[in-house]
């Protein structure tokens, strides 16, 4: 029993040490984003001193300068925005396909289930096009195309669990006058919630992260998103601004870590069922 | 019910958001993308039918198929050596008893959560950092690239594979395990006779996505390395992007490319899907 309990406790040990190399990281961003710009480069693992520390000017620089703080309030807004149109949008969709039984609800099903495996750059030069001929190239926009490149996997996932609510729930609810759509928002919607928590999840963590759809599809002269950003601070002509690239990795990863944390046991659930299913 | 859903015609309110989304934002791009793979263009007023010659260009290319070739390297060794290995010890050590398995897990899978391009400029400062007291740079050497980008990958990716081996894990009755080691069975003869075996479906699930992942890897490639040195250190993604947005006149050889890179992935989900079917254990 005892050499059980040390072996236990040299894994804590063990592990700890590892847990901390695996956040170091981001930590060493952290200290250097205090930093001024030339020590960056030239010293990335040493601490700040009193010659180096620079404070928040860093931070002041990619907000001021490089619009830090209207990317992340864009980013929000087509993150939150597509999320919720997504959910709404294809849960009543999959609802009607898996109900209504037709050749045109399967063929839109395999469809859905189609468009998980193509791979982005298949249609981005297109998907661009056509974002920019009809003006959806705008936050607004984009969250139809969201929708539209997103439904695949919401549908799929979501078609799955309608397919496990048993029918006489919904029949009961029909036969004491609910209409359609009150049988789904009042009797369907709050036994889906468990999926809801899932897709939301996995679709924010795509929205929030992904770059080359905003960046094809947004007029960049007028929005951008925090990778766009982030991409632009490095790419743009002249001399690079270390400083304020590290200050705006630390402020895309805290919101990050926070929507993390906080919630933390759907998303590790989430992203299983998601992995499962895709 | 379905009489009813479908006799009152509740299709526009349930199904037309989507459609209609679906449509601009998937199937429309799609069949464009399919026809101008056969045209040549730079906006698609002006596409013109040139049959095969497009693909015949893309396959030319030999920066192209050296990206095939650096992808699907990247993918087998992003597979076997570290994604696989590495998640399935840490998930087996975090299933153990032992305090503070939970943070630890928290710990591990966080990084999967943060988005491409900030993790290959966090990565760039670190390996930069450490390659420069050796006098030299990320960018220099494709092979640093290589590197860099799978100790990136796995960065973000092991936490990931983990859990989907956490959850395979603890679905193994622990009758069966029990069983075997009441018969005389050791650690290691428990591991690869039941433990293993038990997880194949979880096993496959990891290995094509480590495998799809790689091959459709772009964020991470371009804030690395962006293909430096001299296009070297291109994935088939930035490369089919380069070819896009980097040579006007390219577009229909770009697509032709984009074309061939959707048949490659396709033809790994189809593998996978009969590798899930054959291998799982009946129980």
């Amino acid at each position: 029993m005892k050499t059980k309990q040390r072996l236990s406790l040299i894994g804590t040990g063990v592990f700890t040490i590892l847990g901390l190399l695996y956040i170091a990281p981001i930590l060493i961003v952290l200290m250097n984003s205090f930093k001024k710009k030339v020590f960056i480069n030239r010293e990335p693992f040493a601490l700040p001193t009193e010659k180096t520390w620079i404070g928040t000017e860093n931070y002041i620089t990619a907000i001021d300068k490089y619009g830090l703080l209207s990317a992340v309030g864009w980013t929000v807004f087509i993150t939150v925005g597509s999320v919720f149109v997504i959910l709404i949008c294809t849960s009543m969709c999959a609802w009607y396909i898996t109900r209504v039984k037709s050749k045109f609800t399967q063929a839109l099903y395999l469809l859905c289930v189609f468009s998980m495996v193509v791979p982005f750059q298949m249609v981005m030069f297109t998907l661009s096009l056509v974002a920019d001929r009809t003006g959806l190239n705008t936050p607004w926009g984009i969250i139809i195309i969201y929708l539209g490149f997103g439904a695949g996997l919401a549908v799929f996932m979501f078609c799955g669990f309608v397919k496990s609510i048993p029918l006489e729930i919904e029949e009961a609810a029909m036969i004491d006058g609910c209409t359609p759509l009150r049988t789904f928002f009042n009797v369907v919607l709050p036994i889906m919630k468990p999926t809801y928590i899932s897709v939301g999840i996995l679709e924010t963590m795509w929205i929030w992260n992904d770059f080359l759809l905003p960046y094809l599809v947004l007029n960049l002269n007028k929005y951008k998103t925090i990778s766009i950003a982030i991409q632009y601070m490095k790419g743009s002509y002249g001399r690079v601004d270390m400083g304020a690239i590290m200050a705006a990795l630390i402020l895309a990863v805290i919101p990050v870590i926070i929507f993390y944390l906080s919630c933390q046991k759907h998303i590790i659930k989430g992203v299983a069922a998601g992995a499962v299913k895709g | 019910m379905q009489k009813r859903l479908a006799k009152n015609s509740y299709m526009p309110i349930f199904v037309l958001p989507t459609l209609c989304a679906f449509i601009l934002g998937f199937i429309v791009p799609f069949i464009m993308g399919i026809w101008l793979s056969f045209c040549e263009f730079t906006t698609v007023t002006d596409a013109k039918f040139v049959g095969l010659s497009n693909y015949a260009e893309a396959l030319k290319d030999t920066m192209f198929r050296h990206s095939f070739w650096y992808t699907a390297l990247f993918a087998v060794v992003s597979l076997v050596v570290i994604n696989n290995v590495f998640a399935f010890a840490l998930a087996m050590a975090l299933t153990q008893k032992m305090k503070g398995t939970n943070i630890f897990r928290t710990v591990f899978f966080m990084p999967n959560l943060i988005g491409g391009i900030v993790l290959g400029y966090i990565w760039q400062l670190i390996l930069n950092g450490v390659l420069e007291q050796y006098g030299t740079a990320l960018g220099l050497n494709e092979w640093y690239g290589f590197w860099g980008l799978i100790i990136l990958v796995s960065w973000q990716q092991i936490g990931y594979m983990m859990i989907i081996y956490i959850a395979g894990l603890q679905s193994i009755p622990g009758d069966v395990l029990e069983a075997a080691q009441i018969d005389g069975a050791s650690g290691i003869q428990r591991l690869f006779r039941v433990t293993i075996p038990m997880m194949m479906p979880s096993i496959t699930i990891c290995m094509f996505l480590s495998i799809t992942n790689g091959f459709k890897l772009f964020d991470q490639n371009l804030s690395l390395t962006a293909g430096e040195p001299s296009k070297l250190s291109e994935m088939m993604a930035l490369n089919i992007f380069n070819t896009f947005y980097g040579r006007t006149g390219w577009e229909g050889v770009g697509q032709a490319k984009a074309v061939i890179f959707f048949i490659i992935v396709v033809g790994i989900g189809m593998i996978q899907l009969r590798a899930t079917r054959s291998k799982e254990v009946q129980q």
